[in-house]
């Protein structure tokens, strides 16, 4: 089996070349996310191009939707669609690749973009999950910035009230928003007793670990009677010291000299991963 | 005098179709009584949701049903519905094209002396604004449960928008002619069109027997489709007519009075008017006394067509 370790720093680059080819793109939060994201498609999820008709598959709705290009770097590893026709066609003229999730594309379930929508979403596929007594798993991510939406919240308090333990959200902590720390502009640090007080089993980990993420995603499966949030602790920009933990990379296009700097820190961290 | 209101025509249909379609879910926020759905829920515990006071989820969990095989009604009042969670209307039930209808009760000024809080008087501009979103006014009981039954037979999204007081029946048990998105034109005449849509139809047939007293002939057009608009009954009805006029239960921008405009405009210029609520919140009082004052009656109505042909 692919090392996923190393997958996560290839689809990188994928992103790197898709945001340079597309001029623009969320640069810091695809970084943060990406280990999230394999550890659902690579080790967690029952999602493929052949069985998205099924209707015991496992659902993923990414509510971070400004993070499509680590989503869709992922989605055409699984083999989707082709990865070099996302990387050349991203945010072009006419392309079905748009800047934000949109369910034209194979593998994507739901349109999102604007926040908050997609635990609600979520909420409802759990619960016909439930109605139908069937196995399958839900799953979103948001951003950390996106949980000031109160919309948010009202959809925890009914995965809470309704004990749907077949939804898992994740959280990516990047602790970073447009606007700088998360801290600043709404704080989160309180979180985990919000989504405890909810109702809601809460785990915290490091989200930028696959290990850990996979751990958690398999620790969320033994909880029963109640919805599991995975806090992800991740950097955002995560991959290259050109971007990590700072705000401005949000949605910044790299320049010829940051991308070569960016390509070589994230060789550089896979060369380190094929020898741990 | 009929006492069923167009919501518990729907109520009634899809208890019907419930016992056979498990897939049919009904979610209400804390409005299973003002939606007439209480019986539903009793009925089918298992096909009722409950979402508390948060229209922005009901939209949200609808649209997540629907995702997966469900056929999600969601009922609220149309205040609500039409713009605290307008957005999820647009994004996950318009844009990702999931099978949701979306119910606005107590639509319009149904909600009378509570204020412009409870009034939805831009409902239909609001709704018919986003791509793929349908929108429908239904004008009684008769054909409010053709709707429902016609809607059920589809998976797209759907805005549907009731009143909460009875309306007068137009049509009956044996006959109502309904055909899926085709207005149906209630009388023919040569001198006045009057094209109507949701409670406004009833005053509107009415008003085409004062103006025959009169020796004027209308023909009166039930645009329950509002979104997709039937434009070829519009230009049938203008064609043979002298003059148009729309009559609505909302604000005098963006509704059915602007669309007919367009159409008539565009393909068969003649004179429309519009009526319709004022753009400002409507004088307190039950929703007759407000029509009444606005001169959304018969009387009122008529005295305008026969002004226009005069």
């Amino acid at each position: 089996m692919e090392n996923l370790k190393v997958m996560a720093y290839d689809l990188r680059k994928d992103v790197i070349d898709m945001i340079v080819e597309g001029k623009g793109g969320h640069i810091g939060g695809d970084m943060s996310v990406m280990e999230t994201l394999v550890a659902l498609y690579f080790d967690q999820m029952n999602a493929s191009p052949e069985n998205m008709d099924d209707p015991d598959r496992d659902r993923f709705v990414m509510s971070k939707g400004h993070s499509v290009e680590a989503l869709y770097a992922v989605l055409a590893k699984k083999g989707f669609f082709p990865m070099e026709e996302v990387i050349s066609q991203f945010s072009k003229f006419g392309s079905k690749y748009i800047g934000h999730p949109n369910n034209k594309l194979p593998g994507i379930e739901m349109n999102s973009g604007s926040l908050g929508h997609g635990l609600p979403v979520c909420v409802g596929m759990a619960m016909a999950g439930k109605m139908d007594k069937k196995d399958y798993r839900v799953y979103t991510v948001m951003g950390d910035g996106e949980l000031a939406e109160g919309s948010v919240w009202e959809g925890a308090m009914a995965g809470g009230h309704y004990k749907l333990d077949n939804l898992c959200a994740v959280v990516d902590r990047n602790r970073l928003q447009i606007s700088g720390s998360t801290e600043d502009v709404m704080s989160q640090d309180v979180q985990e007793e919000r989504w405890a007080s909810f109702g809601w089993n809460v785990l915290s980990v490091d989200g930028n670990d696959l290990d850990a993420m996979i751990q958690a995603f398999e620790d969320a499966k033994t909880c029963k009677g109640k919805p599991t949030v995975i806090i992800a602790n991740t950097i955002k920009g995560c991959g290259s010291s050109v971007m990590e933990n700072k705000a401005a990379w949000h949605h910044h296009v790299p320049s010829p000299e940051e991308y070569a700097q960016i390509m070589k820190d994230l060789d550089a961290r896979k060369e380190a991963l094929l020898h741990e | 005098m009929n006492k069923v209101p167009n919501r518990q025509a729907i109520c009634e249909v899809l208890m019907e179709e419930a016992k056979n379609d498990k897939d049919i879910v009904v979610l209400c926020s804390d409005s299973r009584g003002s939606a007439s759905l209480a019986p539903f829920a009793k009925a089918f515990p298992e096909q009722f949701v409950e979402m508390g006071i948060a229209e922005q989820n009901l939209v949200g969990v609808s649209a997540g049903l629907a995702k997966c095989g469900k056929k999600p009604f969601a009922a609220s009042p149309a205040c609500f519905l039409s713009t605290r969670s307008y957005e999820q209307a647009k994004v996950d039930c318009a844009y990702s094209n999931t099978n949701v209808t979306l119910i606005g009760i107590s639509g319009g000024i149904s909600y009378g002396a509570l204020g412009m809080s409870h009034h939805s008087a831009q409902d239909i501009a609001a709704m018919s604004a986003i791509p793929n979103m349908r929108v429908y006014l239904p004008s009684d009981r008769y054909q409010t449960k053709c709707l429902i039954e016609a809607l059920l037979k589809d998976e797209k999204p759907a805005y549907i928008r009731v009143g909460r007081n009875a309306v007068e029946d137009i049509y009956s048990e044996e006959n109502c002619p309904f055909q899926m998105d085709k207005a149906t034109v209630v009388c023919e005449g040569t001198d006045v069109a009057i094209i109507a849509c949701g409670e406004m139809v009833k005053p509107a047939v009415d008003a085409a027997a004062l103006l025959k007293e009169q020796g004027i002939s209308a023909t009166v057009v039930d645009m329950y489709c509002v979104k997709p608009l039937d434009k070829e009954a519009i230009v049938k009805a203008a064609a043979n007519a002298k003059a148009v006029i729309t009559v609505e239960e909302h604000a005098p921008f963006g509704g059915l009075g602007s669309m007919v405009s367009q159409v008539v405009g565009s393909e068969c210029p003649k004179k429309v008017i519009n009526i319709a609520l004022p753009d400002a919140p409507v004088i307190t009082g039950t929703s007759r006394e407000v029509f009444d004052y606005y001169g959304m009656n018969a009387e009122g109505i008529a005295k305008k067509a026969a002004e226009l042909v005069k």
